[in-house]
């Protein structure tokens, strides 16, 4: 058990050095940073002294392990956009992008097991042929096409929501929050609908599909044979075995929640994480999208080690056929 | 067996023109094989799976032959008139022929854009699957057929890889390759931007698959024997292998076509793909989206609605080969 944590994380750190040789090359070499920083009258000799004090005539080995080294502590260089630190710009927006997210996660958990657990249990009612259109329909159109619907529907023609940014915020030391006012969580309403629909028919999908194998088993028979009430056997034996893929598939989605929100953020104009990257990425803003990639990297790496480690925690089967030698 | 010992009768006594009727022989067969196969079976079996096919077959055919159908060229400033900005659909109040779905901003007749912006999806998405569809097959077929540290290295790229969402690594490599090129690029180098990124961004998938299917295939008689026989490495793995390793591949590649057209959707919209000037359907809808408030309503809709259909119906058309080509569920 100790030796495949230890394996494991050393795994995650070997990802997050790879991703640090990409977020470094895209740096150093896409693009000339001098040519980013002066205007076009700045003299030959003044360049070669901005190359010289930004360290860019130094080794490429150097130059990396000062970049790690800085990454580290968190300072990713300066914007050329909006020449201010990037690591300030970072620290602004995640509150917004983190809280969208989680928003869309509790959105898309709740009602995904709702209508999971519904379709399994009366399968051929007119429900639940509803409920699988709504899922296909939400696994197949383009996130910002559902964004673009919600927006026309409850902003332009119904006039119930806002359409674009935060709302009024409140400020708790550093974390900037929406959570606490009236219009605050007005605006989060839409948003968190469009990143959390396709997770939540995801989860739909496979709460269905666990409920549906679960309920064939002999305990569920065994425990309708034993007189125990419809309601006991569904949700206190058949749901609970099926929550620990649920778990698991909701935890390694939440990275993909965050990279997702890249486009909710666009359409919704949310002043988060991801709008700043589609920014970088237009203006192509390079400190900006490396730092971005390692922050979210990270968020990744972190989460899937967790939830690996967890996993054998939680399932006792995993372990029998991890310490097995493969 | 004993087809190949004793000739057939009607093969002995049509030798003599046996060219042109061979030819006709052997076509008709092809296509009777393929009526009375469980594929096309279960395909005249579901309604939905009808329609799903006559709705892509008519996007695709309409993106062909775009320049015949629409009433202008999009993509061409000077067939443009400012005096037609902003009409409306023709069966409003408003409306006025030729424009049938109404006209945007730069008096650019919608309908005729979402033509020429089928094509550009399209044309993204059909290359997109094909480049991602050979890199990822070639790198699974020689991790599985090699093995060994080649085998263990791609792998692991693959699994980092999919750690990552692709969408994000596409916006990544266009905004690189951008980058390198300093932002000058024209719409046609666009489209090849687009095409590389989503190519690199989907390959994982068709590796995966095609090293477990060699994997299994390798250790059967019949690459026994071809090795036996002389065969070079690449003929065994693409004659021989390959084909064995198809069904997945078409399922994995027809539901990549849906996610290869969202992804250039996505991008475009997010105003990282095709340039205004020569328009796809993501790009189709950011303009749009800008007059969504001023009420001119039809410049999003239309193509969000051609969009919508076409995923919608390359996804029933993808589930529908993933359940037919599964043994399992026959």
């Amino acid at each position: 058990m100790l030796a495949f944590t230890l394996r494991r994380a050393m795994q995650a750190v070997g990802v997050m050095i790879a991703v640090g040789i990409i977020s470094f090359s895209m740096f150093r070499f896409a693009g000339d940073p001098v040519n980013q920083m002066v205007a076009i009258d700045t003299s030959a000799a003044q360049r070669a002294e901005i190359r010289k004090s930004l360290g860019l005539d130094d080794p490429v080995v150097v130059q990396f392990a000062r970049y790690f080294g800085n990454a580290m502590q968190f300072k990713f260089g300066v914007s050329y956009q909006f020449r201010q630190p990037v690591a300030d710009l970072l620290k602004e927006r995640m509150p917004a992008t983190l809280e969208l997210a989680i928003c869309a996660t509790i959105l898309a958990i709740v009602f995904g097991i709702l209508m999971g657990v519904y379709s399994a249990l009366r399968r051929d009612t007119f429900v639940t042929k509803i409920l699988q259109a709504i899922s296909l329909i939400g696994i197949s159109l383009p996130t910002f096409l559902i964004g673009i619907l919600l927006i026309y529907l409850f902003a332009v023609v119904l006039g119930w929501l806002p359409s674009f940014g935060r709302g009024d915020v409140v400020q708790i030391g550093w974390w900037k929050t929406g959570l606490l006012t009236a219009s605050g969580l007005k605006a989060l309403i839409m948003p968190s609908i469009t990143l959390g629909l396709f997770q939540m028919t995801l989860i739909m999908r496979l709460v269905r599909a666990e409920m549906l194998e679960v309920l064939r088993t002999d305990y569920i028979r065994f425990a309708r044979a034993r007189g125990l009430t419809t309601s006991a056997i569904h949700f206190g034996h058949a749901l609970k075995n099926t929550l620990v893929p649920v778990i698991t598939v909701t935890g390694l989605q939440f990275g993909s929640v965050i990279a997702f929100a890249i486009i909710t953020e666009s359409v919704f104009q949310w002043p988060g994480m991801g709008l700043l990257f589609v920014q970088a990425v237009q203006n192509v803003d390079i400190p900006i999208m490396a730092a971005y990639l390692l922050m979210v990297s990270l968020i990744f790496v972190t989460i899937n080690l967790v939830v690996d480690i967890l996993y054998t925690v939680v399932d006792p089967r995993l372990r029998a056929t991890i310490s097995r030698p493969a | 067996m004993s087809d190949a010992i004793v000739p057939h009768k009607a093969d002995v006594t049509h030798q003599s023109d046996a060219g042109t009727r061979r030819a006709r022989l052997q076509y008709g067969r092809w296509l009777g094989r393929a009526f009375e196969s469980d594929l096309f079976y279960s395909f005249r079996r579901s309604r939905v799976t009808m329609i799903a096919a006559a709705v892509t077959a008519l996007f695709f055919l309409v993106a062909i032959f775009a320049p015949f159908i629409a009433v202008q060229n999009p993509f061409d400033p000077a067939q443009l008139e400012l005096m037609n900005s902003r009409i409306a659909p023709l069966w409003t109040a408003d409306g006025q022929a030729p424009f049938l779905l109404g006209t945007d901003e730069q008096g650019r007749d919608v309908f005729s854009a979402i033509l020429y912006g089928l094509r550009i999806s399209l044309a993204v998405g059909v290359l997109g699957v094909l480049f991602s569809g050979t890199l990822g097959i070639a790198l699974g077929l020689i991790a599985g057929y090699v093995g060994g540290a080649v085998d263990g290295l791609i792998m692991r790229i693959a699994d980092v890889q999919l750690t990552f969402p692709a969408i994000l690594i596409a916006l990544l490599i266009d905004g690189v390759v951008k980058s390198l090129f300093g932002n000058r690029l024209d719409a046609a180098s666009t489209l090849g931007v687009l095409v590389f990124a989503i190519g690199l961004s989907f390959w994982v998938q068709y590796a995966r698959t095609v090293r477990g299917s060699v994997m299994i295939e390798k250790n059967k008689d019949y690459v026994a024997a071809a090795q036996l026989i002389g065969l070079p490495a690449p003929v065994i793995m693409l004659r021989h292998v390959l084909p064995n390793a198809m069904g997945p591949i078409l399922v994995i590649a027809t539901i990549n076509l849906a996610l290869a057209i969202i992804t250039e959707a996505t991008l475009s919209f997010l105003g990282a793909g095709m340039p205004d000037t020569m328009p796809s359907l993501g790009t189709l809808i950011r303009i749009g989206n800008n007059y969504l408030f001023s009420g001119e309503w039809w410049i999003v809709a239309f193509p969000g609605f051609v969009l919508a259909a076409l995923i919608l119906s390359i996804n029933l058309l993808g589930d529908w080969l993933r359940d037919a080509l599964n043994p399992k569920l026959r």
